[in-house]
């Protein structure tokens, strides 16, 4: 690689390629640390009212769709691998690879929020489980569902925001891809967007057993 | 010049038409846009200035509403909107991010050699974050203001006061962002781009606390943020999430909002720990004693800060078990507190001590963060802090550490690199005559409080009963005198701007990276990589060399 | 000045991952239709913590990573069980103290906390 190359691959702030490949992934895992706290809140919340409300939390389980639920870990899960080998053509410098694999995960990024939203929430929505705007349900422990239910619109909402967010990130290295900014030895972005993604995927992968599957299904 | 390969820099060259980061460019928008993080640092100096004269109005109205019994000035609903102000701006918009954003950003690559941050643009994003943060609250104060203090306890700031708490919660939710980008920029720039040579023990100790606190951003704030988030739809849906009634529970509110409350205190306290440290060490002519404990009890103060939240929370229906914890737990925390106090001392012993402003203020956090952290662990004793809790012994208790300790520490290392920052030195007979006034005003506010506190007098009201006037006017004639010492320097450090005498590369003969580079430093700092080959506070192996010239 | 290049995991070895994965999500649906009493929340929860475990390893490549990024990792876990167990620790002793003969494995607040017209004051 020229100097002049390099030049423009590395900041002015950073020593060379290796500082600052280093610093952005370090940067993204110091930030998804904070991620963990962030949503860390909330799943502390739900774990205190899921003790305190165990049998309207159990009631309000039951209402959610296991199937649709299981379905959408599918799709991340899927993502996530066409998200690593997104990375490792990127990795190898093979940019057409690189592009299709960014455009099969954002596909399964929106499949799994066309599931979220048309499916399920507009279904429990229409069912009466939405607390604040359309809440009728009147069995037994009302107000321990609706707190179950508060629970699962903020912490499958604020997923599916990251999710959004997520999917605008691959829009934005698919084009970049498409206007040739990355190159071999050049994809921190790429890399460190996986470390995003692969993160969404794993608060998924707690929030399905902790929303859709309490005390069991028998 | 034993650290640094380059002294080239360093030639007096007063006449000579020299570019540093200040004159490389010109204009409102070499300013706005700029990703050096010295300018940086200069964006955060006048911002949170304007938020520190806000909450300082603030208190002032309330100390002069409480002369009288009755309430002097205002009416206790407005008296509640003063407090809320007052504690919010101080605490999010001033004294959280001061010591870290403005000396923080200023320092920490000088100090480890670096260029700039490891994240130029981040760093400028996080201001215009943080200054969309306070134009929210500034907005909620226009608009009608908040009465729920600071800490927006629920049920009381969800369910019952009709005030702004969406937007003043949304001011806070944002401004933690704002302060988690600045602690991840922190981290990564310390562990990624420090010069070579520069180990972790050679670090100066203001990086080590700086570190600390850029841990607890990183720690604490997300869970504020979420914890807003919570406020915010609770208010707007009604839902219960806080709300005894509908099956929530408020002491949940407690624990999320004091998980991230305590450490936050030491957030404002850490780094202005590491300024002293800088300057006890300067001003002794003396490696810091206990080099390695000083900078570890940063550390293990990050940790235990993240175990003692229940201590604010002794008599709020919490579990007596956890109680017992959380005393123990605060107790222990002021150990690692105390072997920074006891080292700072005995670096002091047998230093060849000289007594500059920055130092008047060092000298006055020592005593004064002492008397604070001693008056935590009064409260950290569960059966005393059911008498002193919410009364005005926590009001002193605090503001003995956070004004007597943060707020002096930031004011005495602003002193300090004020002429690496401009180049300029400052009438230094008037910073001392400043630093004496705010100490003597602060001990007569504050002081009497801590009577008052024990003496009964819960915090937060309008008006209190006549037997108490005696120590509250005495608490409001010395928050005039503090205001006199926290306007002085206003005047003459501005005046030094345009009248002050060059400062020269190293004015205090001081040891650090950021003294062997011109002052102000050139726009990438140093103009070659600067390689270390001690450790910091070399000053037995140099003797003092007052100019670093090397012809 | 040498191309950088993280380590490149084979193609094969994600294949497995997604395909472990998949496998996992099936069982922890399945189980969940099997009455286990109150181990079908550890089993749902150790599942979980497995296929997370797997994805931060090979697909996040914690495995090649710097030892700093896995303290980073350790640092997530350990505050947020911070948050968690003593948060948790409160409300699960709360009512010991003015109530010792409480039985203990009650959900106790439905007692407190809980006005909805469904529940009962004594169980
Ligand atoms: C030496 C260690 C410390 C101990 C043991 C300690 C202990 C305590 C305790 C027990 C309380 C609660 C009192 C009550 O509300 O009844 C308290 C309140 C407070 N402390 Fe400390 N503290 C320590 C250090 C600090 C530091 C370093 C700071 C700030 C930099 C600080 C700031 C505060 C604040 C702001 C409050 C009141 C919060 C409010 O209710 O608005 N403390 N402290
Ligand atoms: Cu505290």
């Amino acid at each position: 690689m020229s100097e002049e190359q390099h030049a423009t691959l590395v900041a002015e702030q950073f020593d060379d390629q290796v500082q600052q490949y280093q610093a952005a992934s370090l940067g993204m895992w110091v930030f998804l640390t904070t991620e963990v706290l962030f949503f860390g809140g909330l799943f502390a919340s739900y774990t205190i009212y899921r003790y305190l409300h165990y049998p309207g939390f159990e009631i309000g389980s039951h209402h959610l769709e296991v199937l649709w639920g299981a379905t959408n870990t599918a799709v991340l899960i899927c993502s996530s691998l066409t998200m690593a080998l997104a990375v490792r053509a990127a990795q190898l410098g093979k940019i057409k690879d690189l592009i299709g694999f960014l455009v099969v995960t954002l596909i399964f990024g929106l499949i799994f929020l066309f599931i979220k939203f048309a499916m399920e929430w507009r279904h429990e929505y229409l069912e009466g489980l939405a607390p604040g705007v359309n809440f009728t349900y009147a069995g037994p422990h009302a107000h321990q569902v609706e707190m179950f239910m508060i629970f699962y619109f903020v912490l499958t909402g604020l997923h599916a925001l990251h999710m959004i967010v997520g999917c605008g990130i691959m829009t934005t290295l698919i084009i970049l891809a498409l206007r040739g900014a990355f190159s071999k030895g050049h994809y921190n972005a790429v890399e460190i967007a996986g470390l995003y993604w692969h993160f969404v995927d794993i608060v998924w992968i707690f929030l399905f057993p902790l929303l859709y599957l309490i005390g069991g299904r028998y | 010049m034993g650290t640094v390969t380059t002294t080239t820099l360093q030639q007096p060259q007063a006449e000579e038409y020299r570019v540093h980061y200040l004159n490389a460019k010109y204009g409102i928008k070499s300013w706005l846009l700029t990703t050096d993080h010295k300018r940086i640092a200069w964006l955060y100096l006048v911002s949170t200035t304007f938020f520190f004269v806000i909450g300082g109005v603030a208190a002032a109205m309330m100390r002069l509403n409480l002369v009288s019994p009755q309430g002097a000035i205002v009416q206790p609903e407005t008296y509640n909107k003063l407090f809320t102000i007052h504690g919010t701006i101080m605490i999010f918009f001033f004294l959280a991010p001061a010591v870290p954003t403005v000396l923080g950003n200023f320092l920490i690559p000088m100090m480890i050699g670096a260029r700039d941050v490891a994240f130029p643009r981040l760093n400028l994003l996080s201001w215009y974050i943080f200054i969309t943060a306070g134009m929210i609250f500034i907005y909620s104060v226009i608009a009608g203001g908040v009465d729920t203090g600071w800490t927006f306890y629920t049920p009381l700031s969800t369910s019952y006061v009709n005030t702004h708490v969406i937007s003043a919660a949304m001011a806070v939710f944002i401004s933690g962002f704002s302060s988690i980008l600045t602690g991840l920029n922190f981290v990564v720039t310390i562990h990624k781009m420090r010069a070579p040579g520069l180990t972790w023990f050679r670090l100066p100790l203001f990086i080590w606390s700086m570190y600390a606190a850029s841990l607890i951003f990183i720690l604490a704030m997300p869970v504020i943020a979420i914890t807003m988030v919570l406020v915010m739809l609770e208010r707007l849906f009604h839902v219960g999430i806080f709300d005894p009634a509908l099956g929530g529970d408020p002491i949940l509110f407690q624990h999320l909002f004091w998980f991230f409350g305590h450490p936050e205190v030491y957030i404002l306290v850490l780094p202005a720990m590491g300024v002293i440290s800088e300057l006890i060490a300067a001003f002794s002519r003396r490696r810091v004693f206990g080099y390695g404990f000083v900078g570890f009890s940063s550390f293990a103060i990050a940790v235990l800060s993240f175990l003692v939240w229940g201590h604010h929370m002794f008599v709020s229906g919490q579990s007596v078990y956890a109680g017992i914890f959380f005393s123990a737990m605060s107790m222990a925390v002021a150990i690692p507190s105390a072997v920074k106090v006891f080292n700072w001392t005995a670096t002091l012993y047998k230093g060849s001590v000289s007594y500059e402003a920055p130092m008047l203020y060092a000298l006055g956090f020592i005593g004064l963060f002492t008397i604070g952290g001693l008056t935590g662990v009064f409260l950290a004793s569960l059966g005393l802090d059911v008498f002193l809790h919410d009364t005005y012994f926590v009001i002193a208790h605090f503001h003995f550490i956070m004004v007597g300790g943060a707020v002096m520490g930031y004011m005495g290392g602003l002193h300090y690199w004020w002429p690496k920052m401009t180049g300029k030195l400052y009438p230094d007979y008037w910073a001392r005559l400043a630093a004496c006034i705010i100490f003597i005003g602060f001990v007569l506010t504050f002081g009497p409080q801590f009577i008052l506190g024990f003496e009964g007098l819960p915090r937060r009201y309008a008006m209190y009963p006549p037997n108490f006037q005696f120590l509250n006017i005495m608490s409001s004639a010395g928050a005039s005198i503090l205001a006199v010492g926290y306007i002085m320097p206003l005047f003459y450090l501005v005046w030094s701007l345009k009248y002050g005498p060059e400062a020269g590369p190293n004015p205090w003969g001081a040891k650090g990276l950021e003294w062997e580079t011109a002052s102000p430093p050139p726009v990438h700092n140093f103009d070659k990589t600067p390689v270390v080959t001690e450790e910091a506070y070399a000053y037995g192996a140099h003797p003092a060399p007052v100019t670093t010239a090397a012809s | 000045m040498s191309e950088l290049v993280s380590h490149v995991e084979r193609k094969k070895v994600y294949v497995l991952v997604w395909v472990v994965l998949l496998c996992f999500t099936a069982l922890t649906t399945g189980v969940a239709y099997i009455d286990l009493g109150a181990f079908n929340t550890v089993v749902a929860l150790a599942i979980a913590v497995c296929k997370a475990s797997i994805v931060v390893l090979f697909f996040m490549h914690l495995r090649h990573s710097e030892k700093l990024i896995r303290l980073v990792v350790g640092v997530a876990v350990f505050w947020l069980c911070i948050l968690i167990v003593i948060s948790l620790s409160d409300f699960a002793t709360r009512f010991r103290i003015s109530r010792p003969s409480w039985p203990q494995s009650q959900p106790v607040t439905v007692h407190h906390l809980d006005m909805s017209p469904g529940t009962t004051t004594a169980e």
